[in-house]
């Protein structure tokens, strides 16, 4: 509980501020975990309410999520994308900005990483140059899908919550659009798709963990960001903006330059995680694609406080819930749905507990 | 072609009417809580839950009417829900709409999943297309009496709000919660009010698309008409007539893609599908610089500032 910020004071002379410090930053783990737990207390009186047991509910999440090299797999697997899209919104969020749009830019960009891959299928074009042209195109497309979200906020003052999620919308129906008509793969009658992209193009896995390199470029991104907020005077500027935007104007910080910067960092963030999903996971475009890890990384990122590298211990934790949601859903006999309650009941419980903040004496210790 | 053109166009119309009437209801109700100074972001997943909660009450009780009431009763909860915590201090509204929206939607998908299959009886019809030869305009003109309610509480919420104390206490708290309060108003209370009638008309709402227009339950069922509603009130500039209009001009971009598909032109089905979105888009961008809008916006509501 202590540990979280880790940061021995430059001088001896200041030794006596860390205490206060440290407690100071305790709030915002301490407020969430609790948040958390008050919520699992509430979704096992829903189980025990149907008739089931939260304690076997429970016992099931850790087998199916980090019980065994399997299920670790498995957790990782789905973390991975989870990484991206909290990002997605954890930093716009640390501008003042709601952009909830991280499933359409998933799975738009996935859609475009597998259109440009097409037309190499079959021609033995060497990998080295496809992959990054797959990854790259992806990530271009979510950052001008979200980016369009950004500029018209600020061009406009479109509310960028609503604008992300319609475009979310459009997004999906896009990619329905030529998945069903134009470029259906006539090999696959069951579920539209487009053609496999084909094994030499696809991600491989990380060696000794057989899971995809998306988690590890995840995790790479998130400390990134987390030092690009944080360390950097383009950070310190977003910073400002959202706390508070006139006194941003009043200083003369660009705040549309800054608004759109952060939105195309999330759109590519999103884009990426596309890419992986398409490159990694599903080797072609469908409709699997939008498997609502955009909307699960709103909640990663809100549980996470928008910091950057929170982000990663806390998507690891939703994608464990998602991996042994198959578990749950054999072994106790409930619907695959039963995840997206405790999600529910989580994300409701978190905004709720932010009228915790500053009320707790202890951590207000001078 | 003369003639298909006709076609498109009865089915358009046929399609207004029966596509508006949920949209007709989460505009109302958001409109009714954006009023009191608050939005309400989770009419979404309130939509989902009231189609969920309507068809299950209909299929085990056997009366479509039932179910609307038991939806609309669903929705008040959540509406409620949804007043209550954004009342306690520091919580975001439209932070805890997109929580309630996840809410609403995991439950509703889980208490479902028994509802799928199962056929539950649907709600009744008025023909008023009896006197017309023409059998496609009298399919069409067979309106649900759920549009007609509709159109009714857009009235009279039109005219409650001009010209009853309740209206201006509405009003008084949506524009200046000070104002309110120093005229010895409970602004908490009627904005938790507010969300919790708002939060029944979503549901009542959520209740049609399931008991009538599509008619089924099923999980693809609501896809993000609560969050359009919440643009069309913008458009609508909060008054509750002009969102039943705007409504319907929703309704029509909603049927265009089936009523092509009705003679036969399914290329581009997805593609009209995405029409209500784009549309709500471009009115957004269209309604968001405007000065009328500006005008009458409530003071105290978050999403314009």
């Amino acid at each position: 509980m202590t540990d979280i910020a880790g940061k021995p004071a430059s001088l001896p002379a200041l030794r006596g501020d860390i205490l206060p410090r440290l407690l100071g930053k305790a709030e915002y783990v301490v407020i969430p975990v609790l948040a958390v737990l008050a919520a699992l207390l509430f979704f096992s009186v829903f189980l025990l309410a149907i008739g089931k047991s939260p304690l076997t509910f429970i016992e099931l999440i850790w087998t199916g999520a980090f019980g065994s090299g399997f299920s670790w797999r498995n957790t990782l697997q789905r973390a991975s994308p989870l990484v991206l899209t909290a990002l997605a919104v954890a930093v716009p969020a640390r501008l003042g900005l709601t952009m909830i749009g991280g499933e359409g830019a998933l799975v738009l960009s996935g859609f475009m990483a597998a259109l440009v891959a097409l037309p190499f299928i079959g021609t033995g074009t060497s990998a080295i140059l496809v992959m990054p042209l797959m990854a790259l195109t992806a990530m271009a497309t979510g950052a001008v899908w979200v980016a369009l979200a950004g500029w018209l906020r600020h061009a406009r003052g479109v509310n960028e919550t609503i604008s992300s999620l319609l475009l979310s919308y459009i997004a999906i129906a896009i990619m329905n659009f030529f998945v069903e008509g134009a470029l259906r793969d006539p090999g696959s009658p069951n579920k539209a798709s487009t053609k496999p992209i084909g094994a030499e193009y696809m991600v491989g896995t990380i060696p000794g963990l057989d899971v995809h390199w998306g988690i590890l470029i995840g995790v790479v991104i998130a400390i990134a960001l987390y030092f690009l907020m944080a360390r950097t005077t383009f950070g310190f500027a977003a910073r400002v903006t959202g706390g508070n935007v006139r006194a941003a104007l009043a200083q003369g910080l660009p705040v549309g330059r800054l608004i759109l910067t952060c939105a195309l960092i999330a759109g590519a963030c999103a884009g990426l995680a596309g890419y992986f999903e398409v490159g990694a996971i599903q080797g072609r475009a469908n409709a699997s694609l939008a498997a609502g890890y955009g909307f699960t990384g709103i909640l990663v990122a809100f549980l996470a406080r928008h910091n950057p590298i929170a982000v990663v211990p806390v998507a690891i934790l939703f994608g464990g819930l998602a991996a042994a949601g198959g578990l749950i859903q054999r072994r106790m006999g409930v619907p695959d749905a039963t995840v997206l309650v405790l999600q529910g009941f989580i994300f409701v419980v978190l905004l709720a507990s932010e009228t915790l903040y500053g009320r707790f004496a202890i951590f207000r210790q001078r | 072609m003369d003639n298909a053109l006709l076609t498109v166009l009865i089915a358009m119309i046929g399609g207004a009417i029966r596509v508006s009437t949920p949209f007709v209801f989460v505009a109302l109700g958001e409109c009714l809580t954006e009023k009191s100074g608050r939005i309400n972001l989770g009419l979404e997943g309130t939509l989902v839950l009231g189609a969920m909660i309507g068809y299950a009450a209909c299929y085990e009780t056997g009366s479509p009417w039932l179910g609307v009431l038991a939806a609309g009763c669903a929705g008040t909860l959540l509406g409620a829900m949804h007043g209550y915590l954004c009342k306690l201090p520091k919580v975001n509204d439209i932070a805890i709409g997109i929580a309630m929206m996840s809410f609403g939607t995991g439950l509703a998908f889980f208490f479902g999943k028994a509802y799928i299959q199962p056929q539950a009886p649907h709600l009744p019809s008025i023909p008023l297309g009896g006197w017309s030869s023409n059998p496609q305009l009298a399919v069409a003109l067979d309106v649900n009496p759920l549009f007609f309610v509709g159109l009714a509480v857009a009235v009279t919420l039109w005219w409650a709000l001009r010209n009853t104390r309740w209206g201006l206490i509405l009003r008084m708290t949506g524009d200046s919660a000070p104002a309110a309060l120093a005229m010895g108003v409970n602004v908490n209370w009627v904005r938790f009010l507010a969300t919790a009638a708002g939060g029944f008309l979503a549901g009542v709402g959520g209740s049609f698309l399931s008991l009538y227009y599509p008619g089924s339950w099923n999980e693809g069922l609501s896809s993000g008409q609560g969050l359009m509603a919440v643009a069309l009130v913008i458009f609508a500039r909060w008054d509750p007539i002009r969102c039943f209009l705007a409504a319907l001009l929703f309704g029509a971009a909603g049927a265009l893609g089936p009523a092509l598909q009705s003679v036969g032109i399914t290329q581009g089905y997805y593609f009209f599908n995405a029409a209500p979105y784009i549309l709500t888009l471009l009115i957004m961008i269209g309604s968001s610089g405007s000065k009328q809008a500006a005008m009458a916006v409530p003071g105290e509501l978050s999403i314009t500032k």
